[in-house]
């Protein structure tokens, strides 16, 4: 490279430069090593840890000894079935569905003002609100509810000062919903998640509105439609990519965890729960393997079922 | 005459696209070059190939006599003004043109004094503290020749320079960019479709279409005599007259191209024709003429005659103002 | 008279959208407010005094420290590695157009997107199999593993953002590719990488469901709060525990949220 037409670079001949020529003429072999440090990793420690606990379920559990039985079987999968882990994983999923639509219908004003009204100050406002509950501790999010649904914490405070106690009680004598208190009741368990997973709605359902143009609004309204008609026949068929898009957290988030449940709730067990059990304590690890395939294979489906609606092509 | 830039059969195909197909070219040193063509005609892919950005998957480049093959950009004595000026952000317009300089080795002092000059030259002193950002279009133009300049390269690369510039402003950087390349010396390698721009500045210009080189002339030439019917509608509106009219008018078989300003009105003789439109385009007057099946555009004086629409001419030429072509094009 | 329909909300609607935002805030205000309350046994409400008593008997608690130390150096061995990882998948997506490059982002994001638990699950199964002892560094290989998300989604963004003739009128200049990435990338996207970094520090600082699995008997500041919540044994401690924890994550998320404002999306979704 000493060519005096070419270059004129003085300090074209140390070890770096020359090593960089090196890349230069090799483009792939550059992309090779910029991709390799985090290929390597998520594929060896990420995709090989989860392939191994894949393979896992399809071993089995030695009833005497509890020890794992290393051959191809579909025994683990048919156990998901009984009717005890199939209560379970719908009670899981049932869980997950009314998380989605309750976290929807409060996401909704929030998003929809924070993308349409909201301007300059109040919009940076209105993002850090969001933005704050979505990355804060979420176990100091669910001890704030501890302290809230405990018997002498301030819902209950709240109710006695209004003088309502009567209806609290009254709701916790509906089977299913209710219980002996809040804390103890799937209405807790549901209020939690919703409060945990809320955030993870708005940013989506905004962003997906924020491209909604007044002026379709306008137009519809001008052409005679009541504002409920232009909600459920413009408003609504426009946001839907951003719902579905915040509907995947929300319904995936609360598929897979066993911390909230274990800590406000009745003493039935979720699939995350489940899980946690059965790898621990039981240490039937292709059960719990088996397990996890579940909210892999809802979500799976979950996800064609957006795509066949068209959920993703306005993404 | 050296030649700064040597194309021998280069090709640069991405997949099955062939953005430059076996082109031949010499650029003489100290030439002000324009390669003219439509977007995606594989201009600026030759000249990424010059700058080193893009690899010829075949055929050799040379510059000033070596050969550029496996030669990163940062080792050519070559320098680009983009088309998007690309500045950097985060550094002042100082130090934006004393770059180079920098990555060089020379010192802090000598840069300042070096860039203080180069803005001099294009006419921006005293705007070396600010950012990019803080520019108009017009001033980024300059900073980025500039910044080039001031490497005092061999070649000077230029991308759509004028492309962002509004028409004035356009009209002057024209001429400054002439000024500047007759006083510095350098060779000019200029990618434009404005036919207008290529013509008025180059010494020379390479007309491009699908990859390849379609015509390679002076202005005059180019625009006089175009070789083929591309050419002849990119370059200038020249009027394209079917083999078969031309074979008629007994002056051979081919295409031929007839210059707007070279069509008259007669009084006797010549050609029937109607005037379906009519342009006001200062010192004449342009019509849209349909002759039989073909649509022809002529350019009169307007103080000669009068042009309404509807009107029956007569319509004649010099047969030397018809240019046969070899009419390589479809 | 009608009130003017471009600069006014519908009260409902404000209504709607006020009543939101204070759920999602007013039990985080509580916790703060625990934190001074004088009754030690009971999450009793209203407190029946305030003291600050608290504080000072955490400031002498051991295991809170340990914790905390524990915490602190897997967040930042773990963003190191995140940020390495993170931006030099970035760079190799955003660059070069190549087979399997869908691939690859889908990868990034799975440990994010998959439930914690599974990747938890995962990664203890392979301790096991592969026969490694829990130690600090099974934590940072879970950590560090879904932080890489947070870094990756920033430096995309601030990459695409980037005209990517930047990199070619440095090389034009004369600078060869490190001293391109020196005086030209880096100082382009150094605020999306400090963002992304701190980000990921908070996310990894925060982590309980994916540790729980693969700390072993160590723990982190999350697992020593997991286990007050499971079974409390020292409610006031939890509680300036719990108020300290709010207020060491809210800093780095302002502070990201400053260093990309204009223009970039904070990757509020990586999560």
């Amino acid at each position: 490279m000493s060519n005096v037409a070419i270059t004129s670079q003085p300090r074209g001949d140390g070890i770096l430069a020359r090593l960089s020529d090196a890349l230069w003429r090799r483009p792939t072999l550059f992309l090779v090593l910029l991709l390799a440090p985090p290929a390597l990793w998520l594929g060896i420690i990420y995709l090989g840890s989860l392939f191994a606990l894949l393979a896992q379920s399809f071993f089995s559990i030695d009833e005497f000894s509890g020890l794992i039985n290393y051959e191809f079987t579909l025994k683990t999968y048919r156990e998901l079935f009984i009717p005890a882990n199939l209560d379970i994983i719908i009670r899981t999923t049932l869980m997950a569905t009314c998380v989605t639509l309750g976290a929807a219908v409060l996401a909704f004003p929030i998003a929809y003002y924070a993308a349409r009204y909201a301007r300059g100050k109040w919009k940076a406002l209105f993002y850090l609100g969001v933005m704050l509950p979505l990355w804060s501790s979420y176990l100091v999010k669910v001890y704030a509810w501890k302290l809230i649904l405990a018997k002498e914490g301030i819902l209950n405070w709240i109710f006695e000062v209004l003088h309502l106690t009567w209806a609290l009680e009254a709701y916790l004598a509906i089977p299913l919903i209710g219980g002996n208190s809040l804390s103890v009741s799937y209405s807790g368990t549901f209020l939690v998640f919703l409060y945990v997973w809320l955030p993870f709605m708005v940013l989506p359902m905004q962003a997906s509105l924020e491209r909604v143009s007044a002026s379709y609004l306008e137009a519809s309204a001008d052409l005679g439609a009541k504002p409920l008609q232009t909600f459920r026949l413009v408003l609504l068929p426009l946001a839907l990519p951003g719902i579905i898009a915040g509907s995947i957290f929300t319904f995936s988030l609360t598929l897979g965890d066993y911390i909230i449940p274990q800590i406000v709730g009745s003493s039935r067990l979720f699939i995350g729960q489940a899980v946690y059990t059965h790898q621990g304590t039981a240490g039937n690890i292709p059960l719990a393997a088996a397990f996890t395939v579940v909210p892999v294979v809802i979500m799976g489906f979950y996800l064609w079922m957006a795509k066949r609606q068209g959920a993703f092509d306005a993404l | 005459m050296t030649t700064a830039v040597r194309f021998d059969g280069v090709s640069r195909h991405f997949g099955s696209v062939k953005a430059v197909d076996a082109v031949d070219l010499a650029i003489g040193e100290g030439e002000f070059f324009a390669m003219l063509g439509p977007s995606g005609s594989g201009k600026t892919t030759c000249l990424r190939l010059i700058a080193g950005f893009e690899q010829p998957t075949a055929g050799e480049i040379e510059i000033f006599g070596s050969p550029a093959g496996g030669v990163p950009p940062y080792r050519r004595n070559v320098n680009t003004v983009f088309q998007d000026y690309a500045l950097f952000p985060h550094l002042s317009v100082m130090d934006n043109v004393a770059y180079g300089l920098m990555i060089k080795g020379v010192g802090k002092a000598e840069r300042r004094r070096a860039a203080e000059a180069t803005l001099e030259m294009v006419r921006l002193t005293g705007y070396g503290s600010r950012k990019p950002s803080q520019l108009s279009g017009g001033q980024r133009q300059r900073v980025a020749l500039a910044r080039a300049l001031i490497n005092k390269p061999k070649v000077l690369l230029l991308d759509e320079p004028l492309g962002a510039l509004d028409l004035k402003l356009r009209e002057d950087m024209q001429e400054e960019l002439k000024v500047l390349q007759r006083s510095l010396g350098i060779t000019f390698v200029f990618v434009t479709h404005d036919q207008g721009e290529a013509l008025s500045m180059a010494d020379r210009v390479a007309v491009f279409d699908q990859g390849k080189i379609r015509q390679i002339g002076t202005p005059q030439e180019i625009y006089q005599q175009p070789t083929s019917a591309f050419v002849a509608n990119f370059v200038g509106s020249s009027n394209v007259l079917p083999a078969d009219l031309v074979a008629q008018l007994g002056s051979g078989h081919a295409q031929a191209s007839l210059r707007p300003e070279a069509i008259r009105l007669v009084s006797a003789g010549g050609h029937p024709a109607e005037i379906i439109a009519t342009s006001f385009v200062g010192a004449a007057t342009k019509l849209a003429l349909q002759m039989g099946d073909i649509r022809l555009h002529a350019l009169i004086d307007h103080r000669t005659h009068d042009c309404e629409v509807g009107q029956q001419v007569l319509i004649d030429w010099n047969p030397e103002d018809l240019h046969l072509m070899d009419g390589g094009d479809e | 008279m009608r009130s003017d329909k471009r600069s006014g909300a519908p009260t409902g609607l404000k209504i709607a959208a006020a009543a939101g935002l204070a759920f999602m805030h007013l039990p985080i205000l509580l916790i703060l407010v625990y934190a001074f309350t004088t009754e030690d046994k009971t999450y009793q409400w209203p407190p029946p005094g305030l003291t600050l008593k608290w504080f000072a008997v955490t400031w002498n608690r051991p295991d809170v420290w340990e914790a905390l130390q524990l915490s602190v150096r897997v967040a930042s061995i773990s963003t190191a590695i995140a940020l390495v990882l993170g931006t030099l998948c970035a760079a190799a997506v955003v660059r070069t157009k190549f087979f399997g490059r869908e691939a690859i982002s889908l990868i990034v994001i799975l440990p994010i997107a998959l439930p914690g638990i599974i990747t938890g699950i995962s990664l203890r199964s392979a301790f096991n199999i592969a026969d490694i002892p829990f130690s600090f560094w099974t934590i940072v290989l879970g950590h560090a593993t879904f932080c890489v998300v947070v870094v990756y989604n920033n430096a995309v963004a601030r990459f695409r953002r980037t005209s990517g003739s930047l990199i070619e009128a440095s090389m034009d200049l004369g600078a060869n590719g490190f001293q391109t990435f020196r005086y030209v990338v880096l100082p382009n996207i150094a605020t999306a990488l400090l963002a992304g970094g701190m980000l990921a520090f908070a996310l990894s600082f925060d982590e309980v469901i994916v540790t729980t699995f693969t700390a072993g008997q160590q723990a982190t500041l999350p697992i020593w709060m997991l286990e007050e919540l499971v079974r409390p044994r020292q409610r006031p401690v939890t509680n300036v525990v719990a108020m300290v924890v709010i207020l060491v994550t809210f800093l780095p998320i302002l502070a990201a949220y400053y260093l990309t404002r204009d223009g970039d999306q904070v990757a509020g979704h990586g999560r």
